[in-house]
C-alpha cells in the first residue's frame, strides 16, 4: 500500500553549493578515478575547487558569487 | 578492580569548586544528603565561573553522572530547582546579547548571514602560528564538548515533527558513525587525544576551562534539554555546522604542521567532509522542515544561531588573550 509521501529525493542540488547524494554510490572523476561514498548522505563538489574532490569541503562559500555553482 | 572498558567511562569526578555555590553543591552531592536547601539558597547570588560550573555539573547528572554522586540525584527536585534558577539567568543573559535580524528569511539568507558574522578564528591561529602547547591546551578545553559531541542534540529527537525528526536523525546517524562505533565522532576525538598523549577520559580537563567553555556547554545542554527551546537548539546546530568545514581543514593542517598524531588530524579531516554535508542538511532539511512545521519558531532559530557564533567568538577572544595573540592576526 502506498500513500502520498513526503519529498525525499536521492539527489539534491544545493543552490550555490554541492550536490547531496543519499545512499551508497561510486563516483567516477574526470580522470577515471573511482570514489565510493562512505556516509548516509554525501556532498559532491560542484564548484570544482574542493581540496577533497570529488567531495565538497565547503570551498564554494569563499568563492565570488559568479564562480559558485548555480 | 575492574579494568577500564574502552569507549565507556563512568569515572568522571566532580571538578574543583570555583566559589560558594559550587563548594556547597559539590559537598552536598558527595555527602549523600537528601537536603539541598543550602545549595538552593546559594544559587540566586552565584555569578561567573561559580554559577557556570554549578550548572555544568547539574547538566552532567543528565548525561553520565559522577563516580561519587548517587545516580538518583539526576531527578532530585531541589537540584532541578537550582538548575532552573541558573538556567533562567543564563537564558536571560544570552537573549540580552541578541538582536533579531531584520528582513531576512532563514531559508534564503542564512549562509550569507553566517558569512557576515565576523568572529575571530582560533583555527587560523592553529593553522599558521600556534605552538604545540597552545594547541594541546585548546584540545583539552574543547574536549569538554567534543567527548560528548552530538549528545546535546540527541535530546531533541522526540520533540520534532515527522520531517524535522527524520532529517535530524539522518544527520545524527553520521555523527554516531552510521552504526560503526569506530567512526563515532566523539570516539574519534577520544582516540585523537589519547594518541596525542593527552588524557582522553570524559571530563578530565574541566578544571582548565575558562568560563566561556562552560557557557558554550551549558547553552548547548540547556537548549537540548528544554522542549520549549527546540527552535534555538536547531538554529545553534545549523550555525555550528555552517562554521565547521573550512576551520576543520585549517585545524587539520595546523595539527600536521605541529606533528600531532594522525588520529587527531583524522578527527578534523573527517569534519571537513562530514560538516560540508551536515551544514546543508541542518539548514535545508532540518531547520527547513522545522520552520514549515512550526514557522513561529523562526526568531528562536536565529537566537540559537547567534548564540552559537557569539559564544564561540567570546571563547576565541579569551584563548587569544591567554596566549598574548592580537585579534587582528586571526581576523
Amino acid at each position: 500500500m502506498s500513500t502520498p509521501g513526503f519529498d525525499h529525493p536521492d539527489i539534491v542540488l544545493c543552490p550555490g553549493g554541492p550536490m547531496l547524494l543519499r545512499g551508497k554510490h561510486v563516483v567516477e572523476d574526470a580522470e577515471g578515478g573511482r570514489h565510493e561514498t562512505t556516509r548516509p548522505v554525501t556532498a559532491v563538489c560542484r564548484c570544482d575547487r574542493s581540496q577533497s574532490f570529488p567531495w565538497c569541503d565547503g570551498t564554494h562559500k569563499v568563492l565570488p558569487e559568479k564562480l559558485r555553482p548555480a | 578492580m575492574a579494568s577500564a572498558v574502552v569507549g565507556y567511562s563512568r569515572d568522571m569526578h566532580l571538578p574543583t569548586a570555583r566559589g560558594p555555590l559550587t563548594e556547597e553543591l559539590f559537598a552536598a552531592l558527595r555527602s549523600g544528603s537528601e537536603d539541598f536547601f543550602t545549595v538552593l539558597a546559594a544559587a540566586p547570588t552565584a555569578t561567573g565561573d561559580d554559577a557556570a560550573l554549578a550548572l555544568w555539573a547539574l547538566h552532567e547528572l543528565q548525561y553520565r553522572g559522577f563516580a561519587e554522586v548517587d545516580d538518583a540525584l539526576e531527578w532530585e527536585p531541589q537540584l532541578l530547582r537550582v538548575r532552573s534558577v541558573l538556567e533562567r539567568d543564563l537564558e536571560a543573559r544570552l537573549r540580552s546579547r541578541f538582536t533579531p535580524p531584520q528582513g531576512l528569511s532563514f531559508a534564503e539568507d542564512f549562509f550569507g548571514w553566517v558569512d557576515e558574522q565576523d568572529g575571530v578564528s582560533l583555527a587560523r591561529h592553529v593553522h599558521r602560528d600556534a605552538d604545540r602547547e597552545q594547541v594541546e591546551e585548546l584540545l583539552r578545553v574543547r574536549s569538554v564538548y567534543h567527548l560528548k559531541e552530538a549528545d546535546p542534540v540527541a535530546w531533541l529527537v522526540p520533540r520534532l515533527g515527522v520531517r524535522a525528526k527524520a532529517a535530524l536523525v539522518e544527520l545524527q546517524y553520521d555523527e554516531y558513525g552510521g552504526g560503526d562505533p569506530n567512526r563515532l565522532h566523539h570516539h574519534l576525538f577520544e582516540l585523537g587525544l589519547a594518541a596525542s598523549g593527552l588524557d582522553a577520559s570524559y571530563g578530565a580537563h574541566v578544571d582548565l576551562t575558562p568560563l566561556e567553555v562552560l557557557e558554550q556547554n551549558n547553552a548547548l545542554s540547556m537548549l537540548g534539554l528544554h522542549r520549549r527551546l527546540r527552535g534555538a537548539a536547531l538554529g545553534h546546530l545549523a550555525a555550528f555546522e555552517a562554521t565547521s568545514s573550512l576551520p576543520s581543514r585549517r585545524m587539520a593542517q595546523g595539527l600536521e604542521r605541529l606533528g600531532f598524531a594522525p588520529e587527531m588530524v583524522a578527527y578534523y579531516a573527517e569534519h571537513v567532509e562530514a560538516d560540508a554535508v551536515h551544514e546543508q542538511l541542518a539548514v535545508r532539511t532540518i531547520v527547513g522542515a522545522l520552520l514549515e512545521e512550526e514557522p513561529e519558531l523562526e526568531e528562536d532559530v536565529w537566537f540559537g544561531a547567534f548564540t552559537c557564533l557569539d559564544l564561540e567568538d567570546r571563547f576565541a577572544r579569551t584563548m587569544l588573550a591567554r596566549w598574548g595573540v592580537g585579534e587582528e592576526q586571526v581576523a
